[in-house]
């Protein structure tokens, strides 16, 4: 369901929102698949908009992982046709600077390939729009702003307000993609555009290599009891500004943490 | 004579009347999906079939056997010589005669059918079904009557323009109900709709003894996939639900309706009833689906059946364990009715239930239900040193391992399978890394693109091998295999490890050593049993481990499913109880101390019923425990 505030806001006038998204690649099996967070991009975008969201991929791919967008409930994506080795950038950009759009969601970063997490940033930047990191969810839009919701470490969320239009990576704390489903997926429209993408020359002289987990270390504590030694080397790092209470009645420490909730903006 | 021109008027009339109302039903089926049938062959064998196939089922209750015989029998029979003497005035003392012995017998019937009629089981229909043997009672007397005064064998002082009146009257009530009313849809439908349905079974190979339980597959291009709405649905399946008699056998033996999920798959045929001749169902006066109101559901054929004719829930509480279809007299095919429907929620609306989704992604990237490394399917037997065929090229049994690679207590049965077939030094072999799951949970959960491409993969992998035949110690891979692969080119022999164990002891071929068990119980997986007739194999196996099985009620054909097929425990669609709690108790109605199983999903259902319960072993690591091996000796 939209918020009250945000149904009206799109009653006016409609927001138009595009998705952009890649082929991903599932971390076990290596196989082509529909990516997570763009799927959940996806996702927001059609919670969104009562007009379907447009689907924008850059490549050649017309495989079944790509069309598996289409199975979400959309009629069309438009491939902008590019060669694998080519850079997104420029080929987005100047696709989207000619459409009427409010906002453009992606993922944080691509599941293969360079995964940089750096292509909204660039797009953002060509197109001279905002760019707002790791949203969960648009609250409202009012007067070309929209409020968002963007996730932090640990639950934590900060409450922005954007002007229109933006463009917004999702983080993977926002609602699971729905279900794909194989009859509209294959029924869909692939729409292939021709694009002036180069190959991306930087990338064209880098050496790639699988990743390896890279050793972390651990601050070993020494002394107390094995419970404690244990739950030192498990504790997460505390945020700052916190603050411990032992003393007190109940209702001091209800009022403390409301006081908390209020300052972190989750109460008003 | 009033009845001179009143009879014969009387009888075409309610003819004539019938025959439109026949013909508008005979158009509602054809509003379904072509599928072409052997016209003249159904027919001629129609009579066969209900004379030995659908009877054979209708004698599991010998009462309404013997009750049905005699009222159809003689209700055809009077019928037919009426529309004779009484139609078209063939004056005849031995047709009249006949005429009076049917109409009897039909009566004797008829009063069976009152007095079972008396304090009906839940699982019987009552409004219109309740009126049934008084119209019949009737009809009967009418004819029977009418026919001794129009031969002149009454006493003529006691005919009389108010008696043969009476007599018209009661005998078009009779025809109202007995003809009228078959094509009109009531109650008597079913013997029109049944014997056409007979003829023009989608399963044809069902009758004559045989079997056909593998899932018709799907065409992909279809413009809509799956059933949405009842016209989507092929004619004879249509045709199918309009035979059924609502005699509740279904309804008595269905697990997810004792346990109180929204699910009743007599009413879910009603409500396909529903869809098919447009309406409500305020006129159902049957057990309703546990938890959800009557009379508030709404079809017809061009509407969505999920939006508002029957929920979704419902078809997601079955667990395609086929003991409707095996009790159902009228041959009715539920578990494809209700795949169907699934089809269209997860194809078209993408709308899998609880885990569904999840599970059917991780079949998708990783070709195994919990999403794990397609690389590590194998670990299990990493020190187990089993012949790979890829390596070895061929052997006489290929052992299919299926997901239970994947679990730790399944694997404990298959270790103890390979155990058995070491000491029996079969020559065995397994596709490793190379096998992917069956496809079973995505067919069933709806997703056939997902099943078939495991199909194709599957049966490309073992196309490159030479063997003799397919073992396997999970029932549902076996079905599969064996049923369900053929329509992609994948034929194959294959033997449940229940089959391949029986006939290793059969050659002597195992030195055992029973050990003494207790009480033990045999659980008969549905994929197995009902899907694959194989009740003896494991029971022989048992009883050469010196087991004498004490039998649950629910057992054989009749055995009770565990919960666990169909999806079930993934969609998990919530009810009163919980399907493997009732099966323990069944087990436990016999004071059983091991419940035997021959599935891995059974073990993993039981097994998960709270402690104390009998303890849960499958075949397999029965046998294996009572083997006398040279190392161990
Ligand atoms: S579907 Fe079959 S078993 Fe169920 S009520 Fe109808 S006729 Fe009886
Ligand atoms: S297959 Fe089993 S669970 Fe499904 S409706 Fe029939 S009896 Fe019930």
């Amino acid at each position: 369901m939209l918020p009250e505030s945000l149904s009206k806001a799109v009653a006016g006038q409609p927001l138009k929102i595009a998705a952009l998204v890649s082929v991903g690649q599932h971390p076990l099996s290596r196989r082509e698949r529909q990516a997570d967070q763009d799927s959940r991009a996806v996702e927001l975008a059609l919670s969104l908009s009562p007009q379907l969201p447009s689907l924008i991929h850059v490549g050649s791919a017309q495989n079944n992982a790509l069309r598996a967008y289409l199975g979400m409930g959309l009629n069309s994506l438009t491939v902008l046709n590019a060669d694998p080795d080519a850079d997104a950038v420029p080929a987005l950009a100047d696709y989207l600077r000619d459409q009427p759009l409010d906002i453009v969601l992606t993922g944080v970063r691509a599941e293969c390939g360079e995964g940089s997490g750096l292509l909204p940033y660039a797009v953002a930047s060509q197109l001279g729009w905002p760019m707002v990191p790791r949203i969960v969810s648009v609250v409202s839009i009012a007067d070309g702003h929209a409020d968002v919701w963007q996730a932090l470490p640990r639950g934590q969320r900060r409450a922005l307000r954007v002007p229109l239009p933006f463009v917004a990576s999702v983080d993977p704390a926002a609602d699971p993609a729905r279900q794909s489903a194989f009859g509209p997926a294959q029924r869909g429209n692939i729409d292939f555009r021709p694009c002036a993408a180069e190959p991306d020359q930087a990338r064209a002289d880098w050496e790639q290599h699988p990743a390896k987990p890279r050793p972390k270390r651990l601050a070993v504590a020494k002394g107390g009891t094995a419970a404690e030694r244990m739950k030192a080397a498990t504790a997460k790092p505390q945020g700052q500004g916190g603050q411990v209470m032992t003393e007190g009645t109940d209702r001091e420490k209800a009022e403390a943490i409301l006081a908390r909730l209020v300052a972190e903006g989750v109460v008003r | 004579m009033l009845t001179d021109w009143l009879l014969p008027m009387l009888l075409f009339g309610a003819l004539a009347l019938m025959l439109i109302g026949a013909t508008r039903r005979v158009l509602a089926w054809r509003a379904g999906r072509n599928e072409p049938v052997a016209v003249v062959a159904g027919l001629l064998a129609m009579p066969r079939r209900y004379l030995v196939d659908l009877h054979h089922v209708v004698e599991r209750d010998r009462f309404i056997a013997k009750t049905h015989v005699a009222t159809a029998g003689g209700f055809v029979a009077a019928l037919a010589l009426a529309f004779l003497v009484h139609g078209i005035g063939v004056d005849s003392a031995i047709l009249n005669g006949l005429i009076l012995l049917s109409a009897a017998g039909m009566f004797t019937g008829a009063c069976f059918v009152a007095w079972r009629r008396r304090q009906p089981p839940s699982r019987l229909s009552r409004g219109p079904w309740m009126r049934l043997p008084k119209s019949l009672l009737v009809f009967s007397t009418s004819l029977f009557l009418i026919t001794l005064m129009t031969a002149d064998w009454f006493p003529a002082g006691l005919v009389g323009w108010v008696f043969s009146g009476l007599l018209l009257i009661g005998l078009a009530l009779g025809l109202a109900e007995m003809l009228v009313g078959m094509g009109w849809g009531g109650p008597m439908k079913h013997a029109f709709a049944g014997a056409l349905h007979l003829a023009f079974h989608r399963r044809p190979e069902r009758f004559g003894g045989g079997r056909s339980t593998g899932l018709k597959p799907l065409n992909l291009t279809d413009t809509t996939l799956g059933v949405a709405k009842p016209e989507d649905f092929a004619w004879n399946q249509l045709l199918g639900f309009d035979a059924c008699v609502q005699c509740g056998r279904c309804e008595a033996v269905c697990p997810a309706f004792a346990a109180g999920q929204p699910l009743n798959p007599k009413k879910l045929i009603q409500d396909m009833v529903v869809g098919l001749s447009g309406g409500t169902d305020a006129g159902y006066h049957g057990s309703a689906y546990p938890g959800k109101p009557v009379g508030e559901a709404k079809g017809n054929p061009g509407q969505v059946i999920v939006d508002g004719l029957v929920s979704a829930d419902t078809l997601w509480s079955c667990t395609t364990c086929r003991a409707c279809v095996e009790e159902c007299p009228m041959m009715i095919e539920h578990v494809d009715a209700i795949v169907d429907m699934r089809r269209f929620l997860t194809q078209e609306r993408g709308e899998t239930p609880g885990a569904g989704v999840q599970v059917l992604d991780n079949l998708i990237a990783t070709d195994n239900p919990g999403g794990l490394d397609p690389a590590r399917r194998f670990d299990w037997a990493t020190d187990l040193n089993l012949p790979l065929i890829a390596d070895v090229g061929k052997a006489d049994v290929l052992f299919w391992i299926s997901d239970g690679a994947f679990d730790q207590r399944s694997q404990r049965i298959l270790r103890a399978f390979v155990a058995v077939m070491r000491a029996a030094n079969v020559d065995f072999a397994v596709l490793g890394n190379d096998e992917c799951d069956s496809g079973d949970v995505a067919r069933r959960l709806g997703d056939d693109a997902t099943f078939q491409r495991l199909a194709r993969h599957n049966i490309e992998v073992l196309g490159r091998y030479e063997f003799n035949r397919i073992v396997t110690t999970d029932p549902h891979a076996f079905h599969i295999l064996a049923n369900e692969y053929g329509d992609f080119g994948g034929h194959y022999r294959v033997q449940h490890h229940s089959m391949f164990i029986n006939e290793l002891m059969e050659q002597g071929k195992l030195n055992l050593q029973p050990k003494a068990l207790g009480r033990v119980t045999y659980h008969d997986p549905c994929y197995l049993g009902r899907y694959n007739g194989e009740y003896e194999s494991p029971r022989s196996v048992l009883k050469t481990l010196g087991i004498d099985v004490q039998e649950m009620t629910r057992s054989g054909y009749r055995s009770r499913c565990c919960g666990g097929g169909g999806g079930a425990p993934i969609t998990d669609i919530p009810g009163e109880h919980r399907i493997a709690d009732m099966r323990v108790d069944d087990a436990r109605a016999v004071e059983a101390e091991t419940i035997a199983v021959a599935c891995q999903q059974c073990t993993a259902m039981l097994e998960g019923v709270v402690e104390p319960r009998p303890q849960i072993k499958d075949l397999a690591e029965l046998v294996s425990e009572a083997l006398v091996t040279e190392e161990r000796a």
